[in-house]
Order: structure tokens, then sequence, then C-alpha cells
């Protein structure tokens, strides 16, 4: 089970599930949604929040929030 | 005036949505409330091609309609009250071309609604230079509404917009996107029977947000509640239910009207800009520098309009007093009323040029980075990514600031950004500071570049922030957190400043301003003036009448014996009386009764401050005209005969004036914002704390 706050700067991966229901909702909205793939733009000078390339845009999130989106 | 329709815009935030909104109503636009609600009700007229007047409403922008903060909440209570005049009678839904897929999320909700709908599709360049190409006759053929692309930036296709708008339907013909009875079949229906709510999407609107519409009655609101136990429903899953399904609505939709060419990931120009301005290294120290810079431009380029405001209210007040008679309506006018505007109208130039800045920094979406980089440290200390945008707009203005905490999600780190927002040092200390400053600090340039008086400014304002965090951190100790905070957010790309978005901005933030803290400074200048000029009883008589004995005349030049009775005059009045009455309890702050006149008026505004040494130092020597400056510059203590603003003293009232909550228009907002006077009771107690701890050890060590 990998979760997208496990994957390295500049990877690619493939959403499956989230682990969190409340979180999902605002992650759907902006696009992340199962099935969407994810590249791994930056992280933040303090090693967080990272920065993810989703659906053509730029989204930042938390690393806590990203270990609710688990990775095909 | 009278609209004959009324359009709401509608989008994602970064859309263009408030560019299109200036190009639909020009500089025709007012600021209110929403009734019930603190959020800012954007709303302006546009002449329509078929000779309509159009009110158009700028609601905030969201994601989605469920409302993930209080801005966003609004926007479903405008849509879904019905019944209310105000009610829109067309929707324009503005749409990134450049990231349609997304931004259809909001439009497939909002058009389910029913309400007629035009969608406005922006930044059709941006998409092309991406490698997007959109079919956007099919795209409208597919949605059922007109779709006209525009470019808000460039000003093209707003008369096609406007064109539609004139042209749109009464009545709704967008196609159905999903299937939303499929999400809760009985409670849509339950709903739909006992309310008289045809439309499926509304019926299960209400099921999500009832508990939030002010315009459902409470019966309405529970029957809601019970028929939602009855049928089982959950919110959240439904909810999510529907995200999917409209995500797959989505993609069916785009799958032949829009391509992208499958370029090989080549780095765009954001990213390579982020590359930098997002470092671990450079990115703080380019931070800093802008910050840095931000400073000393107001500091340097504000002075040279600074004194020409200064003297031309002089060369008034002279006028003045020379053109029209001598006597009390004269003194008032002059001494009274042109030193309050002057006092006002001179920080125009720093506000301006403050307000620029922030507005540069929000719309090349720099300050989206700063957030970024930032959210670590300000989590660590209790606070948010987010707050750092707040935080940066208190060197502005403390009372927008305050407001702007509403994109907070999370209550805790919104209360303590409010808590702590006060203290980052804001505009109107500015003028305090850099008269003082002035005053005391020599204007010598150290190491070539820097200014010592610019330094000395900087240092307020770091203090002002080491502040704001420390209180920051020790109220996370002491807040219990509500639920949990978000941090999901847009990146937007760096794009150009829009520079007329950035002249409106400034000449509405000044504009604000001078009416707003105008009207109190103005108002308290006049009291002042009052207050200055008169005396209990007949004491002012009797000075007159004791200086006018013959053992005066014969050992004091007449100019002395004028300028003894009126400082003696000065000490009797109402306002003396009052300084006196505080003296001892600032004594140890090293302030005397007059400065004690200053901080009483200045906790109505700081910005005061200037005022009232102005009109009391022209009280002492009135015949004299000088600028605040040498007024103070040239006053002494008449016990020891030194200057009565010291090195110690200045810093002293700097301190004071950096952590004292004097400002009753933020006391106002923090009430309106957390609806409760406990908090601004508390923010005021702990600020005057701190302001009279750090006088008092700034004055004891520079003693």
């Amino acid at each position: 089970m990998k979760k997208l706050s496990q994957l390295q700067v500049g990877k690619k991966g493939v959403i499956k599930e989230f682990t969190d229901l409340e979180m999902s909702l605002k992650l759907m909205e902006m696009g992340c949604l199962p099935g969407e793939e994810i590249v791994i733009e930056r992280v933040a000078p303090l090693g967080d929040p990272i920065a993810i390339n989703v659906s053509g845009y730029m989204l930042s999130l938390r690393k806590q929030e990203a270990s609710t989106i688990i990775l095909q | 005036m009278k609209a004959e329709i009324r359009v709401a815009l509608v989008g994602n935030p970064n859309t263009g949505k408030s560019t299109l909104f200036n190009l639909l109503t020009g500089l025709n636009q007012k600021v209110g409330n929403f009734p019930g609600v603190t959020v800012d009700k954007k709303t302006g007229y546009c002449n329509l091609p078929d000779g309509r007047r159009a009110e158009i409403i700028d609601l905030p922008g969201t994601y989605s309609l469920y409302p993930k903060s209080r801005d966003e909440s609004i926007v479903f209570s405008v849509l879904a009250d019905k019944g209310n005049q105000q009610a829109p009678d067309l929707v324009v839904v503005i749409l990134d071309a450049s990231n349609l897929k997304r931004n259809l999320l909001l439009y497939t909700q909002v058009a389910d609604l029913k309400i007629p709908v035009v969608v406005a599709l922006n930044m059709m360049d941006v998409a092309k230079k991406d490698g997007i190409s959109i079919k956007v006759d099919s795209l409208a053929a597919k949605l059922g509404v007109p779709v006209v692309p525009i470019s808000a930036r460039r000003n093209e296709g707003i008369d096609e917009l406007k064109k539609n708008i004139s042209y749109a339907n009464k009545f709704a013909l967008q196609q159905d996107s999903i299937d939303v009875k499929a999400i809760a079949p009985q409670l849509v229906d339950a709903i739909g029977e006992e309310m008289q709510i045809d439309n499926p999407y509304y019926a299960l609107q209400l099921a999500h947000q009832h508990e939030h519409l002010t315009f459902l009655s409470e019966s309405e609101s529970s029957r809601i509640e019970q028929l939602e136990q009855t049928y089982n429903f959950h919110s959240q899953k439904a909810q999510a239910t529907e995200t999917i399904a409209r995500y797959n609505f989505i993609n069916d939709l785009l799958y032949d009207t829009v391509k992208v060419k499958e370029a090989a990931h080549e780095e765009n120009t954001s990213n390579r800009i982020d590359r930098i301005l997002t470092h671990r290294v450079f990115g703080f120290l380019i931070f800093f520098g802008i910050l840095l810079f931000i400073f000393q431009a107001i500091f340097a380029w504000s002075a040279y309009p600074m004194e020409l405001i200064e003297t031309l209210f002089v060369w008034m007040q002279t006028g003045v007093h020379q053109m029209l008679p001598a006597g009390p309506l004269t003194d008032l006018l002059a001494d009274g009323v042109i030193a309050g505007l002057s006092g006002v109208l001179v920080f125009i130039p720093q506000i301006a040029i403050l307000f620029a800045f922030i507005a540069i920094l929000e719309d090349t979406g720099y300050m989206a980075r700063v957030t970024f980089m930032m959210d670590k440290v300000m989590r660590k200390v209790g606070l948010n990514g987010k707050s750092v945008v707040p935080l940066i707009g208190g060197f502005a203005c403390a009372v927008p600031s305050i407001m702007s905490t509403r994109t907070i999600e999370n209550w805790k780190d919104r209360m303590i950004t409010i808590m702590v927002t006060p203290l980052i040092s804001c505009s109107a200390r500015l003028p305090v500071y850099t008269l003082l400053i002035a005053l005391v600090v020599p204007s010598r340039n150290v190491w070539w570049i820097f200014n010592l008086q610019g330094l000395a400014l900087t240092a307020m304002y770091l203090l002002s922030m080491i502040s704001a965090v420390v209180v920051a951190w020790v109220m996370k100790h002491i807040l219990k957190a509500r639920e949990r905070g978000y941090f999901i957010m847009e990146l937007p790309v760096y794009r150009m400043p829009r520079w007329n978005n950035v002249l409106l901005t400034m000449f509405d933030r000044a504009k604000t301003f001078v009416l707003e803290a105008g009207k109190v400074i103005i108002a308290v200048s006049v009291i002042l003036w009052v207050l200055s000029s008169y005396g209990p009883g007949d004491t002012f008589q009797q000075i007159e009448k004791k200086y006018q004995e013959p053992q005066y005349g014969q050992k004091m030049k007449p100019s002395e014996i004028e300028h003894a009775i009126a400082s003696e005059k000065l000490e009797s009045s109402y306002a003396g009386h009052l300084g006196h009455v505080i003296e001892p309890v600032i004594k140890p702050l090293g302030f005397d009764w007059k400065i004690g006149i200053a901080l009483i008026t200045s906790f109505a505004a700081r910005e005061v401050f200037v005022g009232t040494m102005a009109t009391i130092y022209s009280v002492d020597n009135a015949d004299e005209i000088q600028s605040v400056k040498a007024k103070m510059a040239n006053a002494r203590n008449p016990e020891t005969g030194k200057p009565t603003f010291t090195l110690a003293v200045a810093f002293s009232l700097m301190m004071f004036y950096a952590f004292a909550m004097q400002c009753a228009s933020t006391v106002a907002i923090v009430y309106r914002e957390t609806k409760d006077w406990r908090w601004p009771a508390v923010q005021f107690l702990y600020m005057t704390v701190l302001a009279y701890g750090a006088s008092f050890i700034t004055y004891m060590l520079l003693k």
C-alpha cells in the first residue's frame, strides 16, 4: 500500500482510494479522483507541504493530507 | 439605481472573475454586506446592448457549492434564496479554459440548480499556449448554454458576453449533468414533495446545507433533519458519490470537445520561476528581500509627496489665519479641522504604496508561494500558511486583514490569526514611527545602501512580526481546537500583475482610509481642539488677568508673555486636566501629560497621534506655524529645559504604539468577525499589558 506522501519528487502515481472520507471530499473537488495521475512537482523548503500536478494544475497539500491518498 | 436584470458572477478562485467584474462594471461598483453575514458583497451596474441595465453581483470564488469557509457559504445562499427579491435572474459562470476539468465541477452544480446560465470561457490564450484546443461550439451544444470565449485580461470578448447576457433566456435550458435523484432517491422526493421543490438538486443541496441556510425557517430545517434520519442520509458519502458522478460526466463531455497536445512534459515558465522563488535558501532570502524593499520604498518614495502635502497644509493654515478675522471660529478651522485633515491626507502616499505592493504580490501569484513556504513554520506557532496573507495585510491595516481571515477554514487557526494580526505594524503606526524616528535617529547611511532611519523602521516591523509569532505560540497552547485544519490549496501560475487592478486597489484603499479613518481623525481633532482651548470655569480669564499685572509687563517681553499664557492655558484646559490625571501612570514610561493626551486620543485611532501632537504644540506656539516635526523637536521639558523627545522617550513611545490596541475600528471588526465581546476584550487587555511592559523596559534601558 503506497501513499502519496511516500512518493519522491518528480515521480508519478495514480490515485486508487482514500483513507479519510472528509478529506477525500475536498481532494476530489480539487480534481484528485481515483484513476487520476499525480506528479510530485516540489517540496516546500522546510520539507512540508508538497506541491503536486493534477489534471494540469498545481495543488499544494500537507504531507499528512497526502498520506490519506492511496496509490495504485 | 434600478436594475432590470440581476446577474451573479460565479467561478473558481484565480479564474479572472474580479477582472471580468471590473470590466463589466468599470468604476461603477460598491462594496456592501450580505444580510446577516459579514461577507463583502461587491455589486456594480453594467449597460447592456439592448438598453437594459444589469446589476452584477460578484460572488466569492469557490471550487464547489459545498462551502469550506464562510466566504464560500454565501454562494449557494444567494443562488438558492429564490423567495428573495435580490435573487439573480442569470448566472455567468466563468471558467478557466486552461483548467477546464476542475472548473466544470462548479458549473455542473450551478447548472443543475436550473437557473439560466451563460458560460464565460476565460484565458483562451493561456489554453492555446498550453496546447489545449477547445471546440467551443460543440461544448456549448452539449451543455445547452451559450459559451462565450473571452480574455478578461486583454479585454476581449466582453461585448459578445454582454450581448449573450442581454439575450439570455428567461428559462434554464441547460442539459442535465448527472442523475441527482440516484444519490438519495427517497429523500429528494420527500423534500421535494413537502416543500414544493421541483428541482431535485436543489432539494439535495437543502439536505446537505439546511443547517446553515438563513432563509429556511427553523421548522423547515428540523423537518429536513427528520427526513434525513428517516431515509438514512449520510451527507459526506452522498457528496463523494456526487463528485465522482460529476467528474464522470465531465470526462465524457471533454472527451471529444477538448484536445490536449501530448507534448513532452516540458517545464513551463511557472515551474522554472518556482524553482527559484521556493528554493530552500533563495526562497526565504528573496521573501525577506522583498519585504525589506517594500519598507524601504514606503519610507523613501513617500517622503517627497508627504512633504508636499505637509507644506500645502501649513500654507493653508497660515492663509486661514491671515485671511479670516482672529477668533475662536478661525482657530477651530485652522488648528482643529485643517490640522486634522492634514494628519489624514499625509498618509495617503504610504498607504497607496503599501497596498500597491500587496496587490502586486497577490496578483502575480507570489502570495500563494509565500503561504506554501511558510506553512510549516506557521503551523509550529499555531497558525496556518494561510495566516500569512492576513499577517502581511496587517502591515497595511488590521481591519481588512482580519476580514480576510475568513479564508482560513480552521476555527482555532483563524482565531489565533485574528488575535495576533493587530500586533503587526499597520500603516497607521507608520506615521508615528516615521515622525519619531526622524526626530531622534540621524539620517545617515551605513554600509552604503542602508539608511539608519530605514533600518530603525525595519527593526520596528521585525519586532511586530516576532511578537505576533510569540503571542500566537502562547495562544496555541491555550485555545482548544474545534476541528481539523486543511491546507489543500491551488498554486496559481505566475502572471504579470494587472496594473489597472493595482491602481484600482490603491485608489480604493486610499479612499476607504480617508473616508473611514478620516471621519474619526477629524472628529477627534476637533474635540481635542475644543478640549485644549477651553478649561473648566473661568480659569482662562484668570490666567489672562494674572499676566496683565504690571510685574509681568516689566520683566517679560510681550511675545514671552503670550507664550506663557498659551502654555499655562493648555495645562489648565480640559485636555491638560485629562493628561495630568494619567500622568502618574505613564511617568514610569517617560511620558509627560502632553504625550498622555496623545495616548488617550490615540485609543480611537493611532494615526491621531500626529494630529494631536500638531494641535497640542500649535496651541503651545500659536504665533509660529511649523511642521509637526519641527514643533516636536523644539519642545522642551519645562523643568529641565532639555528636549522632551529624547531617544529613550521616542523609543518608549514607539514600543507603546507597537503593542497597544489603539484602534477603535479593529476592536469593532474583531467583534463583528467573532460575534463575541470576549475576544476583543481579551485582545485589548493583553495588548495594553504588553504595551506598558515593553515601554517601561525600553525607557529603563535607554534612559
